[in-house]
């Protein structure tokens, strides 16, 4: 990095992973849950996040700028570090690595997902439960959305862990191990959330 | 029967900084309360190596022997420690040594850890009291606090948590744990504490603070028990409120 910058784009990257992109997974899990209510329900949810007013400065601006960003320089993270949990397998080094292997598994799904929904609706198509119906219909693509969804969700709880760290707001190794408990319950909830949905279009 | 009992090592060496390692194997005959150390000697009085060829003795570092100095801190059976207080009866054969590549290899197991000496003076790891005068007794610290800060200031330098952490290698400039808790140390006492600004900024440089990634092997090796994750954590909040005097202003110093 050039000049002495780096302990703020660290502290950047760590906080746009929480705010606003973790809120926006958790805000769009929430929304795809409206498939276990039916085509109806979902598309109607759909459609009105797709009527925000000023939507493409909302997406710029709370999904695109930061998640992108959130993205390359944490590859540059991601690849700096020497993963060595076979000489030190304690829990926190599994879940330092496994923060990294999520991170680049959720990039790689994320890329295909916003190609295959958000780009094809800029292209004409009509982003419905229809489409997710085809899309998860292969059994391919379904385990593949599992793994990437399943993935998203680890790598927010996990990083929300790391945050509260970063920024100093859990001190103790008491607070530090409650903290593990909570994030490893936001982890089980939304990925109930997240799977409950992907089921619900096949 | 007893006499016949023998020690097994398997120990990296390298001749140079530059040249490529090689394992040579090494057979002892056993002595009770043997450690590493006194079979690194062994292996010096006697440098022959498991096929019968003489050798060259094996290079290596070491000072107190009681584990205060950290310098004969090398990988044993894959895990850095102390080779003063690694005793043979308590590892399980054959024993494999090797140096803390982290570091730059001297010579076989010997590393050059100047570059936690260097860390110590980029964070200011020291009270400064030099004047041009007499500047009086500082502040008195209590002693409560005093304990306290007694457990951080065990300290070595030995290497360790460097080696230990997957955030310091090759590809990376991050200090690792040993400066940044002794920054938590010398902010903490009383007269110390009126450079904490200036340690909190070297700090939050390049190569510094930041770069943790949590993974909490430091904590997990360190011999002297030292509580590295929460004096980084501690750190975090303290660069938070730092950074945020730095750029909204503060009457506080």
């Amino acid at each position: 990095m050039a000049g002495n910058q780096e302990f703020y784009w660290r502290r950047l990257h760590s906080l746009l992973g929480v705010i606003p992109v973790g809120l926006f997974l958790t805000q769009h899990l929430v929304v795809n849950h409206f498939a276990t209510k039916g085509e109806q329900a979902f598309n109607d949810a759909a459609h009105f996040m797709e009527s925000l007013p000023f939507r493409i400065f909302l997406e710029v601006f709370v999904i695109y700028l930061p998640l992108l960003f959130h993205a390359i320089y944490g590859l540059y993270i991601a690849f700096t570090a020497k993963n060595n949990t076979s000489r030190f397998g304690f829990f926190r080094n599994w879940m330092f690595m496994l923060q990294r292997i999520s991170g680049v598994i959720t990039l790689v799904f994320v890329a295909w997902h916003v190609w295959e929904t958000r780009l094809a609706a800029a292209f004409g198509a009509e982003v419905n439960f229809q489409m997710m119906e085809e899309i998860l219909g292969s059994p391919f693509m379904f385990a593949f959305y599992v793994i990437g969804v399943i993935s998203a969700i680890f790598h927010f709880a996990n990083g929300l862990w790391s945050f509260f760290v970063s920024w100093g707001i859990t001190v103790t190794p008491r607070s530090q191990l409650i903290s593990t408990y909570v994030t490893i319950g936001l982890f089980v909830v939304l990925s109930i959330i997240g799977i409950r949905a992907l089921v619900a279009f096949i | 029967m007893a006499e016949n009992k023998t020690v097994r090592f398997i120990i990296t060496r390298q001749d140079t900084p530059d040249s490529a390692p090689y394992e040579e194997e090494f057979v002892l005959p056993y002595r009770t309360n043997m450690n590493v150390i006194s079979a690194l000697m062994e292996i010096r009085r006697n440098p022959v190596n498991a096929k019968g060829e003489k050798t060259v003795p094996i290079s290596w570092d070491m000072n107190c022997l009681e584990e205060v100095c950290g310098a004969c801190s090398m990988v044993i059976n894959g895990k850095p420690r102390q080779s003063c207080t690694a005793l043979v009866d308590q590892l399980e054969q054959p024993i494999r040594l090797a140096p803390m590549k982290t570091f730059t290899v001297v010579r076989d197991l010997q590393v050059d850890r100047s570059r936690m000496f260097d860390s110590l003076k980029r964070v200011k790891a020291w009270i400064p009291i030099d004047g041009t005068y007499d500047l009086g007794p500082g502040p008195r610290m209590p002693e409560k606090k005093r304990q306290w800060a007694y457990e951080l200031s065990k300290c070595m330098t030995c290497g360790v948590c460097l080696e230990a952490c997957p955030n310091v290698n090759s590809k990376s400039d991050f200090i690792g744990p040993a400066p940044l808790s002794q920054v938590r140390l010398f902010n903490a006492h009383p007269t110390g504490e009126m450079n904490k600004a200036e340690r909190l900024e070297a700090i939050m440089g390049d190569g510094g603070l930041a770069n943790c990634g949590n993974s909490q092997n430091c904590v997990q090796s360190c011999p002297k028990g030292i509580p590295l994750t929460t004096s980084i954590a501690a750190l975090n909040r303290d660069t938070s409120i730092q950074a945020f005097k730095n750029f909204f202003g503060s009457d506080q110093v």
